[in-house]
């Protein structure tokens, strides 16, 4: 009796293992974005980057389910709680924010689930903080604002520097004043969501900078530049990409032409892959692809491949796949670093109207293979 | 600082407080007539900003779109108080602010529905591009200076309707006693609309104007409500000059004290560590400044005769 039952266990074992290398394990993904109020053109456009990837890779037993966080922090721990305990997802993503990220992802990693960053990428994460479970496909933080930094250092004297008082405006002048060393003629922290900026733009011009540095992301940054156009003030205005980028140019119109600023990415960019994730796109979704659409597009096309060559369920494994980055990106080189932060090129574009459609177009390459300030506090 | 640098801080205060009259008058109006607390308010300053920026883009014309935002504000303000409004006035306030907290979201989702999730363009006309100079080699957006214009326009305008005319005169009796003023056979329900419209109206118009200035996008009318509710606790409930002095007290308080005060702190920390304190007072300090009004007057500035 005892033999027949350890024959049938064993038979059980094998033809479950046979089984298992036979058809691809089921992934299940959780998108956390923002869908609703003012910042859902970021949300859409990183959901809409994530689904082609997923579309693309054909992978059947690859299934999303989408849900809004309304850029409230305690809206996204509810939807990640429920997402994690009766949706059962294997992987989260998705989330645009920082401050909801720092709210949702250490508990989601504390009950050993994957989360793969298509933006937020708090410093705190990335140095002493960081996850094995934690990766993120976009960049860290500061890196987009070090890089106007070092661009500024080398073509003006006397900035000014802008950004909302909250945790990532801070991290915003920090990254951007690491490596611009000149004079400063004004450091303004502003509210978050402020809507005028006169009494900023005052000051600006009464500073006697010859350039200007702000981050100012979504409806602030479109609030700012009108105001800065119409207020007849000349001194080049420079941003991180996300301050020019595609959902937020139409808004601002001409008003943004010259506009300098820092991106791995922008969609002129004449490699074949990035043609094709540009032309992909458009015909998707009938307009240009932001950064966040590639960022998320990424993040969809690293755990696609993961998941072509592992189970979820063994996380090693998995975190081994995604660890080596095999993917072709629209942005060209990308590895990730020790902390599972992107290591890539960063480039200097400019506002540029083509075909009366207003664009970022790539000027000169920042920085090359570039890391992040955190990557040697983290113990993995 | 330069006399220049402080002139144009001063007219951006006073800009900022005009915009907030606007919003502010028709919000005290509908209180103090209607005793209802409209969180509302905002929608409609975000219908009358997308209804500008839909039609100048249609027509290509800012004035028009201008027209469009009046009169799609006012509508819009006349249907929801036909079809919810009405029905609160002998609620106590908590039904008027979950129902009206209701329509907030309706107006925003609606909105999205129609509009999509990205902002929208609207630029300033032609006409009142550029800038102007002023005395002591200062320079000012024409623009800005035609909203404090219409701004000073519309408080004459109210000053002149709510004082000389028969339909002023009929919403203050309705504001002193509503029961009354029925009795005396005055169709208090068309009265009601029609305030209810004009003060829709009002909150359309400022977000035309200021959609020019900044995003046009869904949920662009909460923060200016908040603001909104600040000058008219402080100018004093349903006082239409209350708003008019409490709008131009918090545009200039905020305006300044987020110029001075990082400057102020700059003597005593470094420059950086100013700025980040000076920022987060900044933005508290108008509703310092509200707490000590409301310690020294509990009514506001200008509280009406009869409450």
């Amino acid at each position: 009796m005892k033999k027949i039952l350890a024959a049938a266990t064993m038979a059980l074992g094998l033809g479950l293992g046979v089984s298992g290398l036979a058809m691809a394990e089921p992934l299940k993904i959780g998108m956390i974005t923002t869908l609703s109020g003012g910042g859902a053109g970021l949300g859409v456009d990183t959901r809409d980057g994530f689904m082609l990837a997923i579309k693309q890779s054909g992978n059947k037993d690859i299934t999303v389910v989408t849900e809004d966080d309304a850029q409230k922090p305690e809206l996204a721990v509810q939807i990640a709680d429920k997402m994690i305990q009766s949706d059962q997802v294997d992987v989260l993503t998705g989330i645009v924010w920082s401050n909801l990220l720092m709210a949702v992802v250490p508990g989601a990693v504390a009950q050993g689930k994957f989360y793969v960053s298509t933006n937020a990428a708090p410093a705190a994460l990335a140095g002493a903080g960081c996850n094995k479970l934690y990766f993120n496909a976009a960049y860290q933080n500061d890196n987009l604002h070090e890089a106007m930094g070092e661009y500024a250092a080398k073509t003006y004297k006397k900035m000014f520097i802008l950004a909302p008082n909250y945790p990532a405006g801070k991290d915003s002048l920090t990254g951007f004043k690491r490596y611009y060393k000149g004079e400063l003629t004004g450091e303004v922290y502003t509210k978050v969501g402020q809507t005028d900026y006169a009494a900023e733009i005052a000051q600006m011009r009464a500073s006697g900078a010859d350039g200007i540095f702000v981050f100012l992301p979504g409806g602030m940054g479109i609030s700012f530049m009108k105001q800065f156009a119409q207020s007849g003030v000349k001194i080049p205005v420079m941003g991180p990409g996300f301050s020019f980028s595609q959902d937020v140019l139409p808004a601002i119109g001409d008003a943004a032409l010259g506009a300098k600023a820092s991106g791995q990415w922008a969609p002129d960019f004449d490699t074949d892959v990035s043609k094709k994730f540009v032309a992909d796109f458009q015909k998707e979704y009938s307009r240009l692809p932001s950064i966040y659409a590639l960022q998320a597009y990424d993040a969809g096309q690293l755990i696609v491949s993961a998941a072509a060559k592992a189970s979820v369920k063994d996380a090693d494994a998995f975190r081994a796949e995604l660890l080596k980055a095999d993917i072709k990106s629209p942005r060209g080189n990308f590895k990730f670093n020790t902390n599972q932060h992107p290591i890539q090129d960063i480039y200097l574009t400019e506002v540029v109207k083509k075909d009366g459609v207003l664009t970022n177009k790539t000027v000169e390459k920042i920085f090359a293979d570039h890391g992040d300030a955190y990557a040697k506090d983290c113990k993995i | 600082m330069t006399i220049a640098l402080a002139l144009e801080q001063l007219l951006n205060g006073i800009q900022l407080g005009v915009m907030l009259f606007l919003m502010a008058a028709g919000l005290t109006l509908i209180f103090g007539v209607m005793g209802l607390i409209n969180l509302a308010h905002g929608s409609l300053y975000m219908v009358g900003a997308f209804a500008c920026a839909t039609v100048a883009a249609w027509t290509g014309s800012f004035w028009l779109g201008l027209i469009a935002s009046l009169a799609c504000a006012a509508a819009a303000g006349a249907i929801v108080e036909l079809a919810v409004i009405r029905r609160l006035y002998d609620r106590d306030h908590l039904d008027q602010v979950l129902a009206t907290f209701a329509l907030i979201l309706i107006f925003s989702e609606g909105t999205r529905w129609l509009f999509g999730d990205f902002p929208l363009y609207l630029d300033i006309p032609p006409l009142l591009q550029g800038i102007v100079n002023l005395p002591g080699d200062a320079s000012y957006p024409v623009y800005r200076l035609a909203i404090i214009a219409v701004g000073a326009l519309i408080a004459l305008g109210l000053y002149l309707l709510i004082g000389k005319t028969r339909l002023g005169m009929r919403i203050r009796a309705g504001e002193s006693d509503r029961e009354m003023i029925g009795a005396l056979g005055v169709d208090i329900r068309t009265l009601y609309t029609l305030v209810f419209a004009l003060g829709s109206a009002l909150a359309g118009l400022a977000g035309a104007l200021v959609g020019a200035l900044q995003s046009v996008q869904v949920g662009m009318g909460e923060p200016v409500l908040i603001l909104a509710f600040v000058v008219i606790v402080i100018g004093g409930i349903g006082s239409i000059k209350g708003a008019l002095y409490g709008a131009l007290l918090v545009g200039i308080t905020d305006t300044l004290g987020r110029f001075l005060l990082p400057q102020l702190l700059a003597v005593f920390v470094d420059p950086s560590q100013a700025g980040m304190i000076g920022g987060a007072m900044a933005s508290m300090l108008i509703y310092v400044v509200m707490a000590v009004i409301l310690a020294v007057k509990p009514r506001g500035l200008f509280p009406p005769a009869h409450a």
